[in-house]
């Protein structure tokens, strides 16, 4: 068992407040993603969970004990870096028993664990050489395959497949999802890229200016964005965004249309859809279409409504011509709303 | 101008000048080590390798070696990990630290003959404070060991420097994530030391090396200031043989010699430090 507790953890650099009140609970064997853009805070939250890393502030709890005044090594956690640091001096093999060596594990213990690891990622016929000998992927897998050799308890993942070209991503994602679920350990995972993110967690983090915005399942960080910011963070393209009047109670004005909306917002609210969950309709939001990019199975239609720009997710088989006006009508349950003074969604 | 051509034609130059100035006084050394008037011969060699002070200077200069060398590379990685750790004030450190390297080797060994000298500065302080009556000489060849002693520490406080700094450059490679990745994974750091920075340390530690071993088969004037006739050293007896015996054969096959132990260290060093293809950072 390995619940990880991250209990009003802060960190200052100097002046520089890099996390502040992070409070977050990982179940056993969770995949949890710290997502974030770069300077958000989410690899110094990786690094104090590793001890690499001192918190100014709070506590960090793994498997019931207290972890934060610990060495590294006596977390029962194992990293794979971001330039993987596979050391450059030793083969394969000693790569992935460094840490079994370093326990001082008998021999053949360390020779049955490397194989069988080494197996699993598929590097078996690379065990005798050096990394200088080694492409950017088999790297990858030699730094992964180093942690699981560990049996630890916990993985911790910076931006693993940051280096990697894109179908090597692709590759390697599915396979890390596959071996991480297999070995039952509890994962956290850093990146900025939020496909990944979407693809690999069981609960996303968001991470926004040194604080935790949302921590929810994929889905829900998608359909139900705790603020604007993760709204227009998640998604490509992001959450479109269109003032709106109040008209009466529950209901609101958006570029002349009436919606139904928050009853108890008594500042101004701001109209949120996500490209997908709109289509064209006899009525809607009038669109004055700016730009058509054919994606194969859809159109992206980037258009003016009410002077802002406003994206949408199309059918590809409607024909559209620069210039011309149309009706939006967005999917009623769709619909979210942002409280424009403190950016928190509103019901 | 043809592109391929170019590159030789901007190192002729330098290729000339290197085969006029060294390589051509090299074979004239080489031709009179191994010539006398009738001929090639080996009587230089008999004579120098014959005479009573060369088996003592050898196992002095190589006694020497041996002393201050691995004292030297301990210092130098100590001293280089140190200046590594440090936050500020680090340039401030290291140009103290190479100060010595600025100072001929003379000027050196005459800093040292001043502390240990009979008028010295040790012998002052020590009656000064009630330890000796009288000043003592620690210099005379009653006190080899102290000659010894007090040749040991000026070539240390001399050379330790051109060690130090081309493994400060060395060790500033080193990425930091291979630390972090050996912290991670439950190595001291002792283990980190000897696991990551050595290995990694390699072509810097035979830069180091070699050029340290060369230089202390080369020890002359530190020796001379310190120890003059008492401590006799290889290159000592090229000195002696070239300028008060006026015999350029002998100090040419001395030279030679010396240049031969050379040789065998770098290619030791080279051996023994070598990084396997693919094992490079």
């Amino acid at each position: 068992m390995a619940e990880i507790q991250i209990k009003n953890v802060a960190k200052r650099f100097g002046e520089y407040q890099a996390l502040s009140d992070i409070n977050l609970t990982i179940a056993d064997q969770e995949f949890m993603v710290l997502l974030g853009a770069s300077g958000c805070g989410k690899s110094t939250l990786l690094r104090i969970i590793c001890g690499l890393e001192t918190a100014t502030e709070g506590e960090v709890w793994i498997g019931g004990r207290r972890v934060d005044h610990l060495a590294p090594k006596d977390r029962g956690i194992a990293m794979v870096f971001q330039n993987y640091a596979v050391f450059p001096h030793l083969t394969v093999f000693e790569n992935i028993g460094f840490g079994l060596r370093m326990q001082k594990q008998p021999n053949d213990e360390v020779k049955r664990r490397v194989e069988r690891t080494a197996e699993l990622m598929h590097i078996e016929q690379l065990l005798g050489r050096y990394s200088g000998e080694l492409s950017g992927g088999q790297r990858q897998r030699v730094a992964v395959a180093r942690a699981l050799a560990m049996e630890p308890d916990v993985i911790l993942m910076d931006e693993p497949l940051s280096n990697l070209d894109a179908l090597l991503r692709l590759e390697m994602r599915a396979e890390l999802k596959g071996v991480l679920a297999e070995s039952n350990t509890t994962a956290i995972y850093v990146t900025h890229d939020q496909v990944e993110a979407m693809s690999l967690a069981d609960r996303i983090s968001v991470m926004h200016q040194g604080r935790i915005v949302q921590a929810a399942t994929p889905v829900e960080v998608y359909r139900n964005p705790a603020e604007r910011f993760v709204a227009g963070f998640i998604g490509n393209p992001p959450m479109n965004f269109l003032p709106a009047n109040r008209a009466d109670a529950g209901k609101w004005t958006v570029a002349g249309q009436t919606y139904d909306g928050p009853h108890a917002a008594d500042g101004s609210v701001e109209f949120a859809i996500r490209p997908e969950d709109i289509a064209p309709a006899e009525s809607g939001l009038p669109a004055k279409v700016r730009l058509i990019e054919p994606l194969g199975a859809h159109l992206l239609v980037t258009c003016d409504v009410d002077g802002t720009m406003f994206r949408a997710v199309l059918e590809s088989d409607l024909e559209l011509k620069t210039g011309e006006i149309i009706n939006l009508a967005p999917h009623a349950d769709r619909i979210r709303w942002f409280d424009k003074s403190t950016q928190q969604a509103v019901a | 101008m043809n592109a391929r051509l170019l590159p030789y034609v901007l190192i002729a130059p330098v290729t000339a000048f290197l085969c006029v100035f060294f390589l051509y006084p090299f074979f004239l050394v080489a031709q009179q080590a191994f010539t006398t008037g009738n001929g090639f011969t080996m009587d230089n060699f008999r004579e120098v390798v014959g005479y009573w002070k060369f088996p003592i200077s050898m196992r002095n200069t190589f006694l020497l070696a041996l002393a201050v060398v691995p004292i030297q590379l301990a210092l130098s990685l100590l001293m280089a990990t140190m200046v590594n750790k440090m936050k500020r004030g680090r340039d401030l450190v290291l140009y103290v630290w190479t100060i010595p390297l600025g100072i001929s080797d003379l000027a050196a060994g005459i800093i040292w003959l001043a502390i240990f000298e009979q008028s010295g500065f040790l012998n002052s302080m020590l009656h000064g404070l009630g330890v000796v009556d009288q000043p003592t000489s620690f210099l005379s060849y009653q006190n080899l060991t102290v000659v010894f002693i007090a040749i040991m520490l000026a070539e240390i406080w001399r050379a330790t420097a051109i060690m130090l700094v081309i493994i400060v450059a060395g060790i500033g490679l080193i990425p930091k994530e291979y630390y972090e990745a050996a912290e991670v994974f439950g190595a001291s750091p002792w283990k980190r030391f000897v696991k990551v920075t050595l290995p990694l340390l390699r072509p810097s530690l035979q830069t180091a090396l070699i050029l340290r071993v060369v230089l202390a088969f080369e020890v002359f004037a530190v020796v001379a200031a310190l120890g003059g006739s008492t401590f006799p050293v290889l290159m000592e007896q090229i000195y002696e043989n070239q300028f008060l015996l006026q015999n350029s054969g002998t100090a040419a096959a001395l030279a030679l010699i010396v240049l031969a132990i050379s040789i065998f260290f770098t290619l030791i060093i080279l051996r023994a430090l070598r990084v396997p293809k693919g094992a490079t950072i």
